[in-house]
């Protein structure tokens, strides 16, 4: 084995240089949270970094929901959940048919819709909360799941639609033409030639849909408000009305909010940064 | 109706006999997300430009101290942080292009801020800040014996912090946006300047900003478009306070709608597009080629 020499030392020196702030900044908020997750009431608040007697005694008790601020935990757990998985569904559904009509029919009208599209997907969606909370109340489906779904189906379809239209148009014309010659109808085509040949495609938009849902805090909490409608965030954005919050469980909840989509990200972590991202900013 | 009688008289073919089959299934296909745009975003906008349609409200806002203040937060969000957070991304793309293991194992850990949520991130934030029994003040007083300040009742300090709350939340993307910028680069052009014998600051003027500036303009430009839409740094860390000083666009939007004065909201909104739609068209015609 050959010794380093001097000047690998100091090149590797000035990596650590800038590497270990690196972790330690991105990691603080982090641990913070997961080291109130773990700490009894009274070491919570005497600002150690590691409690004299980690317990997991906090996830007991937001599990068995056995605080005030916690007594609709599992409900609002199971709207996030069923909120996000239908706006997965929906976003894919919309996104899908309208990336085929434009892509692959060339319907008359479609580079329109494609950048009117493209504008709402610019257009900063605090923006367009405050004319949609009016819009949700004249429809008649404010504090009903549907009105953040469609809200949210709204803010992610357009990116989704722009994903899968550039991933379709790099699939050959030949594989119609030959699927038409065939005798395949419209529909075939779509259900047994352009919907697996863009599955991955396919896996990155509904995942990015369902994660945009989960995360969603500002159109829950405006549209939502019984306790047992709202989503976990808006229910932890409650936590802060209270001046005497527990932190400990506030945090350990949040920790739990978290988990989720942490592990869904890295999962499918080659969709979401490569395959979702490149293409946006591409010069 | 000169014109629909002409057109009546010559005996057109129907509609569904003019379209071929697929025509129709696109017109079918692209039926939902027309009438989720239609409903959601047409109807929607047109109704909060009508609200935003009459002159007092704009010499309301005029008057409200609240919103001068609220843009002059944005515009220091904007030009200020989304600078700093750009150039550190910059730099920090650099350094993630380093080949190591440990530096690989790093930039999993270093996307996390990106993956979790914003919420109970931000709210850990906001507890270490907290001035009696946040960790940040019990370390200065364990160190210095001295309290230490109320970091988020004062105005240019939360602000700061809001921003750097952003900055957490966001530097990882954009790192990994402008390190897929940098790893396109030829490494010939770099082995050549080595040979050369061109320093780092020289490698980086002459080869690595000439093939990087147009993502690195467009990524600004783009991050400032969401920035814009930033509602939860702000909110969820100053909510706003103290006394109203730390709003940005995004919020006292929301504020006004709270306080019912929907009108006022709108009219907040429509003063920042003549900044917004510029940045929106140079970002479409970008996207759409």
């Amino acid at each position: 084995m050959k010794l380093p020499t001097l000047r690998e030392v100091g090149t590797e020196a000035k990596l650590l240089l800038i590497g270990i702030p690196v972790f330690i900044w991105t990691m603080i908020p982090i641990y913070h949270m997961f080291v109130f997750a773990i700490s009894p009431k009274e070491d919570a608040f005497s600002g150690k970094l590691w409690p004299a007697h980690p317990t997991f005694h906090n996830f007991s008790i937001v599990f068995h929901q056995q605080h005030y601020f916690l007594r609709d935990f599992w409900i609002q757990f199971w709207n996030s959940t069923v909120i996000a998985l239908a706006v997965g569904a929906l976003t894919l559904f919309v996104a899908t048919a309208a990336a085929f009509s434009i892509s692959r029919l060339r319907v008359p009208g479609g580079r329109a819709v494609m950048n009117m599209a493209l504008f709402t997907y610019f257009i900063p969606a605090a923006f367009l909360a405050v004319p949609m909370y009016r819009t949700m109340g004249t429809y008649g489906l404010l504090n009903n799941h549907w009105s953040l779904i469609l809200a949210m189906v709204t803010i992610a379809a357009p990116y989704a639609i722009w994903v899968l239209k550039q991933a379709s148009d790099k699939l050959p014309v030949e594989l119609d033409e030959a699927a038409t010659m065939d005798g395949a109808t419209t529909l075939q085509l779509f259900r047994l030639v352009y919907v697996p040949l863009m599955m991955p495609s396919l896996v990155a938009v509904g995942t990015y849909a369902i994660l945009l849902a989960w995360n969603e805090y500002l159109y829950a909490f405006l549209l939502l408000s019984k306790d047992t409608d709202i989503t976990l965030p808006v229910a932890l954005g409650n936590f802060l009305a209270a001046d005497d919050s527990p932190w400990e469980l506030l945090m350990t909840t949040g920790f739990i909010y978290a988990l989720p989509p942490a592990a869904v990200y890295y999962a499918f972590k080659r969709y979401m940064v490569g395959g979702l991202t490149a293409g946006a900013v591409k010069s | 109706m000169a014109i629909t009688l002409s057109a009546s008289d010559a005996p057109s073919p129907p509609l569904s006999a003019r379209l071929s089959p697929p025509q129709v299934w696109g017109i079918v296909l692209l039926a939902p997300y027309l009438l989720v745009f239609l409903a959601f975003v047409v109807y929607p906008v047109g109704y909060g430009l009508w609200l935003a349609r009459q002159p007092a409200s704009y010499v309301a806002l005029y008057n409200d101290p609240i919103f001068a203040r609220a843009a002059v937060n944005t515009l220091i969000f904007l030009v200020i942080g989304i600078n700093i957070k750009m150039l550190i991304a910059l730099f920090l793309s650099g350094f993630f292009a380093q080949q190591r293991p440990w530096i690989r194992w790093l930039s999993v850990i270093f996307i996390l801020p990106w993956a979790v949520p914003s919420i109970p991130t931000i709210l850990s934030v906001r507890f270490m800040l907290n001035p009696e029994w946040g960790v940040v003040n019990q370390l200065i007083f364990k160190f210095t014996g001295d309290d230490g300040p109320n970091w988020l009742n004062d105005p240019a300090v939360a602000l700061a912090m809001a921003i750097g709350v952003h900055i957490w939340k966001s530097l990882p993307f954009w790192t990994l946006i402008l390190l897929t910028g940098r790893l396109a680069i030829s490494h010939d052009l770099y082995e050549a300047s080595d040979v050369d014998g061109a320093n780092w600051w020289q490698k980086f003027r002459y080869i690595t900003w000439p093939s990087m500036q147009t993502l690195y303009i467009t990524c600004t430009l783009l991050s400032m478009i969401w920035t814009l839409g930033d509602f939860n740094s702000v909110y969820l860390l100053t909510g706003g306070g103290p006394a109203d000083l730390t709003h940005v666009l995004s919020t006292l939007g929301i504020r006004y709608l709270r306080l019912d004065q929907l009108s006022l909201a709108m009219a907040s909104i429509v003063c920042a597009m003549p900044f917004v739609l510029p940045l929106v068209y140079f970002m479409m015609k970008r996207l759409s080629r």
